[in-house]
C-alpha cells in the first residue's frame, strides 16, 4: 500500500520537473558543429570541387560503402567522375573524413536522412556535393599542392620556385 | 659463402654480394632508392647506410652505403645503429626537401617506393623552410606520363632506359638540385621497352598513361597472374582489374623468363579485351541473338553438317584441344599460315631431337657470343632483344671478373669496359635496333642468311653440308663468325619464323648443333610469332591447306573457327573461294576481324582476362594464365562454348567437362607430348590454409557501394570453379604457389619492389621455384644436321623484287592493335625500297608505287629503307592491308607517282 501511494505521489511530483521531450521535429535537437552525421562534399574556397578522387576516404571505410571513380579535367586537375556512398552501410565513423587530405568530405550536424526503401539511402556525387566549403573555410588543396592545374602553373604553389629551364646553362 | 655478423646475429651470406643484396635476401628491411637487382649499384642515393665495425670490439664503427660494399667473411655491421638510422631519416628528409605536396593526386600514391623508405625511415615533419625547385613536364607519348617535380634524382630511369635498354632520346640535363630526366623536347619515347620507366621509377614521375585515364589505386585492384599473349615468349604478366574494366599490366617477376621487365606491346595490349568493339554476345548473321536460340539453331546445324574445325595460336590448349574433341583429330586443322606450320612443326623438330635445348631468356642474356640469323628480334621478340642487349656485356663481365671488380658494382664495370662487348653477329633483311650492340650486321635475303647460317655450320664443325657456290667473302666471314661462336663457353643462335624461311631456321639448327658436337654448351632461341604457336604444333593437326582442300572437295560444309581471323593465315582469294562454299561458318571469338564479320553464328569468347587456360611459349614451358574478372553474361571461355557443342551432339566425352581441371588433365591424357600441363600450375581444388587465395587484396574498398546502384544487397563474389583463385578478398595469400600470386605485396613494402621478399634471394627465383613446366627436353647428344638443299645466291631480278617479311611491334600483332594507346603508334603501311633501287625507279620517299605480288596488287607509298640489299624490299607483315601475303615472295614494282603526293 505504501509503495503505491509512494509511486503516485513521485509521479504528481513530476508535473513539476522541467520537461525532457523534446518536440521534434517541431523542435530541433541541439547538434554541435562537429557532430558525426550526413556526409557532404564541399567547394574549395574558389568554387571549384574539393575532391581530388585520392581513393583514401574509400580505404579508410571500415564498411567499404565509398565508391568512386576519378576523372581528369583538361589541364589535369583530378576530380571524381563518380562519387557514391551508400549510407544504408554508413556507420558514421567519420574516418573518411579524418583520412580525406583536402577537407572535401566532411560530416555533417543532420541526421535526418531516413527513407522507407533502402535504394534511397544511396547518394550519388550530386546529392552528396554543396556549394560551400563547410567546416574548413579558406583551405584549398591545389594552392598547395605541386600539380599544376588550370589557373595556377608550376611554381605558383606554396613553397615553389618559378619552373627551371634545364637547358640553361648558367649554374 | 662468407659469415657475416649483423646486429649481434651471424648469418650465411653470398660472399662478394652487396651488404644491401645480402640484407634484402635476408629478409632485412633496409631503404634504397638507386640500386636495382637487374642494374647494379651506383650509390647515388646514399640511402642504404649501414655502419660496419672493424671486430667486435669495435663500438664505433664507419657508415657505409651497404649497396656498394660487398659482403666479406667476418665482417660486422648494423642496420639498427643509432647513427645509421638517424643518417637514413636525414637523407630521406633531404630528399623530400624538393618532392611536391602531391600525394592524393599522384598515381603511384599507394604503391610508392618513396613512400615507403619515408615511413621505413620515420621521417614525418618537413623542417626545410624554403622553397622547392620545380620544372616543366614534357609530353613523352601515349605510354608514359611524366611529372618532373616529384623525382628524388636517383637516376634509375636514365641507368635503365640508356644502360639497360640501348634507349638513346632520353637523358639527364642540367645539374645539381636541379638535375632533369627525360627528353631533349616533347615527343613520343622511341624505345621499346619505355613503359617499364612507370616500374623502374621509385616515385611518381614516371607513370603509367593509360592506367591514369581510369585510375584506381593498387589496393582497389583485383589482380591476377597471367601470361602476356601478344607473342611467342610468354612474359609473366600481372592483371589489374577494378569494377569489370581491365586497368593496366604489370611485369610479374619470372626469373627464367622476363625478369624484372617487359616490352611497351605486352604491357599496353591489354586494351583489345575491352574496347567498344569487342563480342558480348553472340551474333547471327551479325545481329544480336539469345544464347538459347543461338544453341537451338546451331543444334540443327551440327546434327546435319559435315564439320571442320579451325584451331588457333592464340586460343589456349584447353580451347584448341576442346574443339579437337568436338570435330575429331582427324578434322582439326591448326589454323596457321602455310608457311608458319611448316617452321612451328620444323622448329619442334628441331627442339625435341637435336642435342641442344631452347635457351630461357635468362641463358639468353648469360650466352657470351650470339648468332641471330633472320629474326628482327625488337620487333618479333622484343623481351629476348633486351636479354641479347645484356648478353653483349658479358665480355665485359669477363673482364671485370679479371680486375676483380664485382658485377654489381655498375658504374666502375662500364669504366673499365668500355666498348668491349661479347660478340653478337645479326644477319638479318633490314636494319634491326639491336645493331648498336652487334659486333657484325649484315644485312642479306633470306636465302643469303641461311647460306652464311650454313657455311657458319660447316665452319664450325666441317662437317654438315657444303655451301654451294660460297664466295671467299661469305667463306671468309663464316670462319669469323664461327671461331667468335668456338672461343664461346655458353654461345646461342637465334631464329624463328620472322623471315619466313625454312632454309634459315634449318641453318640455325645447324650452327647449334655443329657447336654441340664441338662440346660447347650451344643454346637454341626459336622465336614463335604467337602465344601458343608451339602448343598447338605439339598437338598437331592437318594444316590449313587441308582444311580448304576438304571443303573444296565437299568433305566438308560446315567450318567451326576457334579465335582465329583466316585472312591472316592465307591469301584473301583462297579464304574467300573457301568461306564461299561453306553452308555454315561459326566463329569463337572476342576481337572483331573479317573472318568473325563472314561468320554465321559468332559465339562471344573469353579473353585472356576473362578466360583461363595453359600456353605454351617459344621454349616449350607451358604456364597457365588466369582470369581477373568473371566473365559477363554471355562471354565465356571457348572450351565451355564447344563443350556446349559437344552437348549438342551428345559427345558424353567432352559433355562431362565442368571445370577447366577436367579439359587439361583430359588434354594431357590424350596427347602424350602434352603430358606435363597439368603441372602448370595448381588446380582449382588448391587451397591456402583451407582457403582460395585472394585475388582482391585485403583494402579492396567499395565493395558495398560498387554495386548500390543496381542492387541495395551486396550480391555475393562470383565463383570461380576454374583456379585456386577467388573473386573476392576473403582467403589466405602467404605461401603462395608461384605461379599463383595475384599481386605482390608484402608489409610495409606496397610499391612493385615488394617482390623482394617473394624470392628466395633478391633477384633470384621465386619461392617455390620458376613456374611453368618445360615439355620440350632436348635429344640425346647425337651428331645430327639438316642436309637440306642450300639455297642458290640471291641474284636480282630486272624489274621485280623479292619482298620479304618485315615485322613492326605496333601494327603486326593482331590484337595490340585494338588497344587504344598503341593505336596511337601502329605502323603505317609502305613498301621498304633500298634506296638505289628505289633512286632507278626515280622514287622520292613517299612516293606512290603499285605492287603486284601473286594475284594481289596493292598501292603503297615507298619507304627508304638504307640497310635492305640490293633488288629486296619489304613489306610489314600483320597490317590490314598486308594480311595473308604469302611473303617472301618476287613482286613487279610500278611507280605510280614519282614524288609524294
Amino acid at each position: 500500500m505504501y509503495s503505491l501511494l509512494r509511486t503516485i505521489w513521485l509521479i504528481f511530483l513530476h508535473l513539476f520537473h522541467r520537461r525532457v521531450t523534446v518536440e521534434y521535429p517541431e523542435r530541433k535537437a541541439y547538434l554541435a558543429p562537429r557532430w558525426r552525421g550526413r556526409i557532404i562534399l564541399s567547394r574549395d574556397p574558389d568554387g571549384e570541387e574539393r575532391c581530388v578522387a585520392c581513393y583514401l576516404c574509400a580505404v579508410a571505410c571500415p564498411v567499404d560503402c565509398i565508391f568512386l571513380q576519378k576523372g581528369e579535367l583538361v589541364g589535369g586537375r583530378w576530380y571524381p567522375q563518380q562519387f557514391r556512398i551508400n549510407f544504408s552501410r554508413c556507420i558514421f565513423c567519420g574516418y573518411c573524413e579524418e583520412a580525406c587530405p583536402t577537407y572535401a568530405i566532411q560530416l555533417t550536424p543532420d541526421f535526418e536522412m531516413s527513407e522507407y526503401d533502402r535504394h534511397n539511402l544511396v547518394y550519388e556525387k550530386e546529392d552528396l556535393l554543396i556549394s560551400g566549403v563547410g567546416k574548413y573555410p579558406g583551405y584549398s588543396f591545389y594552392r598547395v599542392a605541386g600539380l599544376a592545374i588550370p589557373g595556377k602553373d608550376k611554381g605558383q604553389a606554396e613553397n615553389e620556385e618559378p619552373p627551371f629551364d634545364p637547358k640553361r646553362l648558367l649554374p | 659463402m662468407a659469415s657475416v655478423t649483423i646486429d649481434g646475429r651471424s648469418y650465411d651470406v653470398e660472399a662478394g654480394d652487396n651488404l644491401l643484396h645480402a640484407c634484402l635476401s635476408l629478409g632485412f628491411d633496409l631503404p634504397y632508392f638507386c640500386w636495382h637487382p637487374a642494374m647494379g649499384s651506383v650509390g647515388a642515393c646514399r640511402q642504404c647506410a649501414v655502419k660496419v665495425f672493424r671486430s667486435p670490439e669495435d663500438h664505433k664503427g664507419r657508415l657505409v652505403m651497404a649497396c656498394m660494399t660487398p659482403a666479406t667473411d667476418g665482417l660486422h655491421l648494423s642496420l639498427d645503429d643509432p647513427e645509421a638510422r638517424a643518417f637514413r631519416a636525414s637523407v630521406i628528409e633531404w630528399l623530400m626537401t624538393n618532392h611536391p605536396h602531391d600525394c592524393p593526386v599522384c598515381p603511384e600514391g599507394g604503391e610508392c617506393h618513396l613512400q615507403d623508405m619515408t615511413v621505413m625511415t620515420g621521417h614525418v615533419h618537413r623542417r626545410y623552410r624554403f622553397r622547392k625547385r620545380t620544372f616543366r613536364n614534357q609530353y613523352l607519348g601515349p605510354f608514359i606520363a611524366q611529372e618532373m617535380n616529384r623525382c628524388i634524382a636517383c637516376y634509375r630511369c636514365v641507368r635503365f632506359y640508356r644502360d639497360y635498354a640501348g634507349g638513346q632520346d632520353f637523358d639527364v640535363f642540367a645539374s645539381h638540385r636541379y638535375v632533369f630526366f627525360g627528353r631533349s623536347a616533347d615527343g613520343v619515347l622511341e624505345n621499346e621497352f619505355s613503359g617499364n620507366l612507370a616500374e623502374v621509377c621509385p616515385t611518381g614521375v614516371f607513370t603509367d598513361k593509360p592506367l591514369g585515364r581510369e585510375y584506381a589505386r593498387k589496393w582497389d585492384m583485383a589482380g591476377s597472374p597471367s601470361i602476356c599473349v601478344h607473342c611467342g615468349l610468354g612474359c609473366n604478366v600481372t592483371v589489374n582489374a577494378r569494377a569489370g574494366r581491365l586497368r593496366r599490366l604489370l611485369n610479374r617477376y619470372h626469373h627464367e623468363i622476363n625478369g624484372y621487365f617487359l616490352c611497351d606491346r605486352g604491357r599496353f595490349g591489354y586494351g583489345f579485351a575491352d574496347q567498344p568493339e569487342r563480342f558480348r554476345q553472340p551474333l547471327r548473321r551479325g545481329q544480336p541473338a539469345s544464347r538459347a536460340e543461338t544453341l537451338e539453331h546451331l543444334k540443327d546445324v551440327l546434327a546435319k553438317a559435315k564439320i571442320i574445325g579451325i584451331g588457333s595460336p592464340r586460343a589456349s590448349l584447353e580451347a584448341n584441344f576442346a574443339l579437337r574433341q568436338l570435330v575429331g583429330p582427324d578434322r582439326f586443322h591448326l589454323g596457321l599460315a602455310a608457311d608458319q606450320h611448316r617452321l612451328v612443326s620444323l622448329i619442334i623438330d628441331v627442339l625435341q631431337k637435336g642435342p641442344a635445348p631452347a635457351a630461357t631468356l635468362a641463358e639468353a642474356e648469360a650466352a657470351d657470343a650470339v648468332l641471330v640469323l633472320g629474326e628482327d628480334l625488337p620487333n618479333t621478340a622484343p623481351r629476348l632483344a633486351l636479354a641479347l642487349r645484356q648478353a653483349s656485356r658479358q665480355k665485359g663481365f669477363a673482364i671485370a671478373d679479371r680486375l676483380e671488380i664485382p658485377r654489381w658494382l655498375d658504374i666502375s664495370v662500364r669504366d673499365a669496359v668500355q666498348e668491349e662487348r661479347s660478340p653478337i653477329y645479326i644477319a638479318t633483311a633490314d636494319a634491326t635496333r639491336l645493331d648498336d650492340v652487334a659486333s657484325g650486321v649484315y644485312r642479306l635475303a633470306d636465302g643469303e642468311v641461311a647460306r652464311l647460317g650454313f657455311a657458319v655450320a660447316q665452319a664450325v664443325d666441317g662437317d654438315g653440308p657444303r655451301v654451294p657456290d660460297a664466295s671467299p667473302d661469305l667463306a671468309a666471314l663464316a670462319q669469323v663468325i664461327a671461331l667468335a661462336l668456338c672461343e664461346a663457353k655458353r654461345p646461342l643462335v637465334v631464329s624463328g619464323t620472322g623471315s619466313a624461311s625454312q632454309a634459315v631456321v634449318e641453318a640455325a639448327a645447324n650452327v647449334a648443333w655443329a657447336l654441340c658436337h664441338r662440346g660447347r654448351e650451344a643454346r637454341l632461341s626459336m622465336v614463335v610469332p604467337e602465344c601458343d604457336s608451339l602448343g598447338l604444333g605439339l598437338m598437331g593437326g592437318g594444316s590449313l591447306a587441308d582444311a580448304f582442300q576438304a571443303v573444296e572437295a565437299g568433305a566438308a560444309d560446315t567450318l567451326i573457327v576457334l579465335e582465329n581471323d583466316l585472312y591472316r593465315r592465307a591469301e584473301r582469294t583462297a579464304v574467300e573461294h573457301c568461306l564461299d562454299q561453306l553452308r555454315h561458318l561459326v566463329v569463337l571469338d572476342h576481337t572483331p576481324h573479317r573472318t568473325a564479320a563472314r561468320a554465321e553464328v559468332l559465339l562471344p569468347a573469353a579473353s585472356f582476362a576473362e578466360g583461363d587456360g595453359t600456353l605454351v611459349n617459344n621454349e616449350g614451358r607451358a604456364q597457365r594464365f588466369f582470369s581477373v574478372r568473371p566473365p559477363p553474361a554471355d562471354i565465356q571461355e571457348s572450351w565451355r562454348w564447344l563443350r556446349d557443342l559437344a552437348a549438342l551432339r551428345g559427345d558424353p566425352s567432352v559433355t562431362a567437362w565442368q571445370r577447366l581441371d577436367d579439359v587439361t588433365a583430359a588434354c594431357a591424357a590424350a596427347l602424350p607430348v602434352l603430358a606435363g600441363i597439368t603441372e602448370a600450375a595448381p588446380g582449382a581444388d588448391f587451397r591456402v590454409d583451407g582457403a582460395k587465395i585472394p585475388r582482391q587484396p585485403p583494402r579492396y574498398s567499395g565493395r558495398t557501394a560498387m554495386h548500390a546502384d543496381q542492387t541495395i544487397r551486396e550480391p555475393k563474389p562470383a565463383d570461380d570453379p576454374d583456379t585456386p583463385l577467388s573473386y573476392s578478398m576473403e582467403g589466405s595469400a602467404v605461401a603462395l604457389p608461384p605461379s599463383a600470386i595475384p599481386y605482390f605485396w608484402a608489409p610495409a613494402w606496397n610499391s612493385v619492389q615488394a617482390v623482394n621478399k617473394f624470392q628466395q634471394e633478391v633477384g633470384g627465383l621465386l619461392r617455390g621455384g620458376p613456374p611453368g613446366v618445360r615439355l620440350i627436353h632436348p635429344g640425346h647428344p647425337g651428331r645430327r644436321s639438316y642436309l637440306p638443299e642450300i639455297p642458290r645466291p640471291f641474284t636480282p631480278r630486272r624489274g621485280r623484287w623479292w619482298i620479304q617479311p618485315l615485322h613492326a611491334l605496333f601494327g603486326s600483332e593482331e590484337l595490340s592493335r585494338h588497344s587504344p594507346p598503341i593505336a596511337e603508334r601502329l605502323a603505317t603501311p609502305s613498301l621498304a625500297l633500298p634506296p638505289t633501287d628505289a633512286a632507278r625507279l626515280g622514287l622520292a620517299e613517299g612516293a606512290l608505287v603499285e605492287l603486284r605480288l601473286g594475284s594481289e596488287t596493292l598501292r603503297l607509298p615507298v619507304s627508304l629503307h638504307p640497310a635492305l640489299a640490293a633488288g629486296t624490299g619489304g613489306l610489314t607483315a600483320g597490317l590490314p592491308e598486308t594480311l595473308g601475303l604469302p611473303l617472301p615472295a618476287w613482286a613487279e614494282v610500278r611507280a605510280v607517282s614519282e614524288t609524294p603526293p
